[in-house]
């Protein structure tokens, strides 16, 4: 199921290439002897929101990493789809907060991007609005709350307009309340059209958010299915037993 | 015992009467030392960063040679300064030789290799937590030097301060290339260095005295703030 799953939604790009945003295809990371991802193929469509589940040490934040073109597969490939990869942004876990204000922080991004000094404030403005940061803009942004860092660096991701947002755990260590604006943040930039993938350990997030899910164990694709489908009727062991709350080792 | 309390008695005179020749061996002092420290940063900062952030063949030499600068011996490098501006030398056309300039040309060639040594390993670390973070921002290498020099730039203070201890209490290669010349070429360390050897320990114990204060001083003011600024997060 898995591999045809795959197979089909690459048959679906393949007719219609518009809307292939990237696509893994056999890729083998292994910086050392251990395969740290082995064999992973999957392929991204600009259909909403794709999470990428697993368990700890699945490959989950490598894939991302491939995807980001931060990492280079050892064999298999990464295909573009036509997305630069300035086109492409990724939000870590741990947001890293360059040593600057709230303000200095998204100003760096605008400018990164090419967006004009002129243009700057206007976009400025909108990106605090966005955050709910405006009373925060002149304040350290290694000083915030980890919510609120973790809005900054989304929307200093979002500066850019990407065309693809990865968010490796982005809400992992934050409180509810912090984790609806982040959740907030995510649809708002998915409508807009930018193409999300979310990893995730929260089945209640992917179930809130997810359009569909990318199963991962062991540096490998084990499903690739709609999120519904995938929390309904699991086709994979691994999955079912992940779903169950089971250690997949 | 009494020779040194009349000898700091007539320092503490010099100083507080504002004394014509001791601030003017203290101006030319500082104008020294702040050129060759300004000058050095200019080419340590970048060069630093750059070490930090490139991998080539070839590096690690170099960042072991930039290393092993750091612990020049000044009357070397004086004498290499020397030669180049002699007026048999490369640059004698310069006329530069027991000017002011050559000494800070000198005092250059020796805080440089302080400042870029510890910028590579400010900006090396510095890297290694934005290194991510930059590639997925498609940084080209020209943002990516300017947003650490840039975010390390209180960090950088410590090693500016390395390069200003070096620079200040330096002698021998400013004794070299700039002769000692009274009004033209004298500094503190020269002159202190001098007036020893003639007795004159009024003179010397008040420069003295200056040059610990001055040293301090600009230490204080700096790393305040530095500390001020890491309050805030900033370094």
């Amino acid at each position: 199921m898995p591999e045809a799953d795959i197979v089909q939604l690459h048959e679906s790009a393949e007719h219609n290439p518009a809307r292939l945003i990237a696509k893994l295809e056999n890729v083998v990371f292994a910086p050392g002897a251990r395969k740290l991802v082995d064999g992973l193929s999957f392929t991204l469509r600009n259909n909403g929101i794709t999470t990428l589940m697993g368990p700890n040490g699945a490959g989950k934040s490598l894939a991302m990493r491939l995807l980001a073109r931060l990492l280079l597969p050892t064999t298999g490939h990464v295909h573009d789809c036509g997305i630069a990869a300035r086109d492409i942004a990724l939000v870590f876990q741990k947001p890293v907060m360059l040593r600057r204000s709230v303000t200095g922080n998204l100003t760096h991004a605008l400018k990164l991007h090419g967006v004009s000094r002129a243009e700057r404030p206007a976009r400025l403005g909108e990106l605090l609005q966005m955050a709910d940061l405006e009373h925060l803009a002149n304040s350290p942004a290694r000083l915030l709350s980890g919510g609120e860092q973790q809005r900054l660096a989304l929307v200093r991701a979002l500066a850019a307009e990407p065309k693809l947002l990865l968010l490796d755990e982005p809400t992992a260590s934050l409180d509810p309340q912090a984790t609806q604006a982040i959740e907030t943040l995510i649809l708002q930039a998915s409508n807009h059209g930018t193409k999300i993938v979310l990893v995730t350990h929260d089945i209640g997030q992917a179930k809130r958010l997810a359009c569909d899910v990318v199963f991962l164990h062991q540096g490998f694709a084990h499903e690739h299915a709609p999120a519904e489908t995938f929390f309904t009727e699991p086709q994979s062991l691994e999955a079912m037993a992940y779903l169950k709350g089971e250690l997949l080792i | 015992m009494q020779d040194i309390q009349a000898a700091f008695l007539a320092a503490f005179n010099l100083i507080v009467s504002l004394d014509a020749d001791l601030f003017d061996i203290v101006g030319l002092s500082l104008t020294v030392t702040l050129s060759a420290v300004g000058i050095s940063c200019l080419l340590g900062f970048p060069l630093g960063a750059l070490l930090a952030i490139s991998r080539f063949p070839g590096r690690g030499m170099i960042v072991v040679f930039i290393s092993s600068l750091m612990g020049l011996p000044p009357v070397v490098v004086g004498l290499t300064v020397y030669l180049f501006l002699s007026s048999a030398g490369p640059l004698g056309s310069w006329q530069l030789l027991y000017t002011p300039t050559a000494m800070i040309i000198a005092q250059s060639v020796l805080v440089t290799p302080i400042i870029a040594a510890l910028t590579r390993q400010i900006i090396e670390d510095l890297n290694g937590e934005y290194s991510e973070l930059l590639r997925s921002m498609s940084a080209r290498r020209r943002d990516v030097l300017s947003t650490l020099l840039w975010d390390a730039r209180y960090s950088l203070i410590t090693a500016a301060l390395a390069g200003m201890g070096r620079a200040l209490a330096e002698v021998g290669a400013v004794m070299i290339v700039g002769g000692n010349i009274n009004h033209v070429t004298r500094v503190m360390t020269t002159a202190i260095a001098l007036e020893t050897s003639k007795g004159e320990l009024a003179l010397a114990l008040g420069l003295g005295i200056i040059l610990v204060l001055l040293s301090i001083s600009i230490n204080a003011a700096l790393m305040s703030l530095r500390t001020s600024m890491e309050r805030f997060a900033y370094a």
